[in-house]
């Protein structure tokens, strides 16, 4: 039940993609998907599904997986790919009162379900492959320019990586009082909309209690253990920039600058 | 006529994933009416899987539970049913405590039963009496409550759906000794008076040992055995393979039975033990 909400959902494995530093992960990432709203043509879209599509299969992980990634936005894919059908100008295809479907609305649609599709399954390719912790400590160290104004880059991150780490254990939680209270007769499952929220009380308040012992026992057992912020901090394993990430940012920078080139040399159709 | 049947069950939890496992694996047993069950196993040997899918929090990946004769999975839609007549108490059930007084906290699960204001303000407080409550906690926060009023509160929340059945997972995992003893001696005298059935998880065999008529050893998901306490517990080298301690007077005697002492080792409390060796010394 609870149990099969895949949040947290890093899935361990020993493919390329999972050996690569968070920090590279990251930073690819972000410019893939600036890359693939820069497309501006067939050619270049091709060539950035075809990147993304092997980047997807680098990571041994089954596609299905990311198909499933994609149900959750499946409805958000449908009502942009319509709306965007009949918005554009160009030849007139089909007619009907109002409504009329032309050949650049019929690009724009396809443009908009590709690009979004992508988005999905490129992010899923981070999640995927890089545990919360790794992420958390690629973010902290990304982000740690960022101290020059004063921003707490290190508290930010524990924050999530404390959040992050939680998360399975509130759902654990949430599971054994769901099924405390069924035990008692709770009913869930049935009932309108009022009933059913009414119905979560006797779930939610327990969870809210036993929140707030966590957090304090955790605020105890760190300053037991002198925790005080990030300052003169160190890492026990200090993960560096190797090999297998400049030869992922050297193919990808290469695949970016095919982007722009094949956006350049054929014409545009949006 | 047996109240509980098990027909080779098997649960697997998160089936079809990287986190597949399996919990049970062919389990079968028959508990009769009145009877006091103990059920033991190291951690993570299925003990807890067990009593949910009895109790239909969990449905089985295979096989089929009875209750009394009737498979409780027969209509999914009526499993609440199930459910009332099989009382759950789970480990550390202080935790679900969530309503503003001990009394509506305790009158939850009659409530949802669906029963007249008159007969649950009667099982409430008959409840409470049974473990140990006093009336004037009644109407204070159960957050106010100590950790083991509030364990009685909680398992008084489940006695009072008055359940044929009741299952009680670890009750007095982190209470102190004189805890847990008044504790198990409450449930005992509960089971006494009502005649009800009652399974009883725990991994102290102290706790069941005084208890139980018969126990349930799991063993990796498995059944290793069911049988009356004295039988399980003169097994006792091979409940110690199994990583499970009999209780430290059995223990004892088996010790002075190997050394030469003609004592019956199959005794389960330390008064049984004075007996055992007084007869035994004044025999001589």
């Amino acid at each position: 039940m609870v149990r099969d909400i895949t949040l947290g959902q890093f899935m361990p494995g020993t493919s390329v993609i999972h050996k690569l530093q968070a920090r590279t992960k990251i930073v690819l990432l972000i410019t893939l998907i600036v890359f693939i709203f820069l497309c501006k043509n067939f050619i270049s879209l091709l060539l950035i599904t075809l990147f993304s599509l092997s980047v997807i299969m680098m990571t041994r992980i089954s596609f299905f997986k990311y198909l499933k990634s994609l149900r959750v936005i499946l409805f958000i894919i449908i009502i942009t790919g319509l709306f965007n059908l009949f918005y554009g100008s160009g030849d007139v295809l089909w007619q009907w009162w109002q409504l009329t479907i032309t050949t650049g609305g019929v690009y724009n649609a396809l443009f908009v379900i590709v690009r979004i599709a992508l988005l999905m399954m490129v992010s899923a390719v981070l999640t995927y492959t890089t545990s919360p912790t790794d992420l958390t400590d690629g973010l902290e160290r990304l982000m740690k320019p960022l101290t020059i104004f004063h921003v707490k880059v290190h508290e930010i991150a524990m924050m999530m990586t404390i959040a992050l780490r939680f998360i399975p254990v509130l759902l654990e939680e949430t599971d054994k009082i769901m099924n405390a209270q069924k035990a008692r007769g709770a009913d869930m499952e049935s009932g309108g909309i009022i009933k059913r929220v009414k119905a979560l009380i006797p779930v939610l308040i327990p969870l809210f209690v036993s929140s707030f012992r966590r957090a304090s026992d955790l605020a105890m057992a760190m300053e037991c253990r002198c925790y005080n912020g990030g300052s003169g901090r160190t890492k026990l394993k200090v993960s560096r920039f190797g090999l297998a990430d400049l030869f992922a940012a050297v193919i990808s920078l290469s695949i970016f600058a095919g982007v722009i080139i094949l956006n350049i040399l054929f014409p545009a159709v949006l | 006529m047996s109240v509980i049947r098990a027909e080779n069950i098997s649960f697997v939890y998160s089936p079809g994933t990287a986190f597949e496992k399996t919990a049970l694996d062919d389990v079968s047993f028959e508990i009769e009416e009145g009877e006091f069950v103990g059920i033991i196993g190291h951690t993570g040997s299925g003990k807890s899987t067990l009593v949910q899918l009895v109790n239909g929090l969990l449905r089985p990946t295979k096989g089929r539970i009875f209750l009394e004769d009737k498979d409780i999975w027969e209509k999914p839609k009526k499993i609440r049913n199930v459910r009332f007549r099989v009382g759950m108490v789970f480990q550390y059930p202080e935790y679900q405590l969530f309503e503003e007084t001990v009394y509506k906290d305790i009158s939850f699960g009659p409530r949802n039963m669906g029963l007249e204001e008159e007969e649950i303000d009667k099982r409430v407080r008959k409840a409470a009496a049974f473990t140990g409550l006093r009336d004037e906690l009644l109407n204070v926060s159960p957050f106010d409550l100590s950790g083991g009023e509030k364990r009685r509160a909680a398992i008084a929340g489940v006695i009072a759906m008055d359940p044929d059945v009741l299952i009680l997972d670890e009750p007095t995992a982190g209470l102190d000794p004189l805890g847990r003893e008044v504790l198990l001696s409450q449930i005992n005298d509960y089971h006494k008076i009502r005649k009800n059935t009652v399974m009883l998880v725990s991994h102290s065999m102290e706790d069941i040992a005084s208890i139980a008529d018969r126990i349930l050893v799991m063993a990796k998901g498995r059944k290793y055995m069911l049988d009356s306490t004295a039988n399980v517990f003169s097994n006792g080298d091979e409940l110690e393979k199994l990583g499970l301690r009999v209780p430290q007077i059995t223990k004892i005697m088996m010790m002075l039975r190997k050394n030469g002492m003609n004592v019956d080792p199959a005794v389960l409390t330390i008064d049984q033990g004075f007996n055992e060796i007084l007869k035994c010394l004044s025999g001589k």
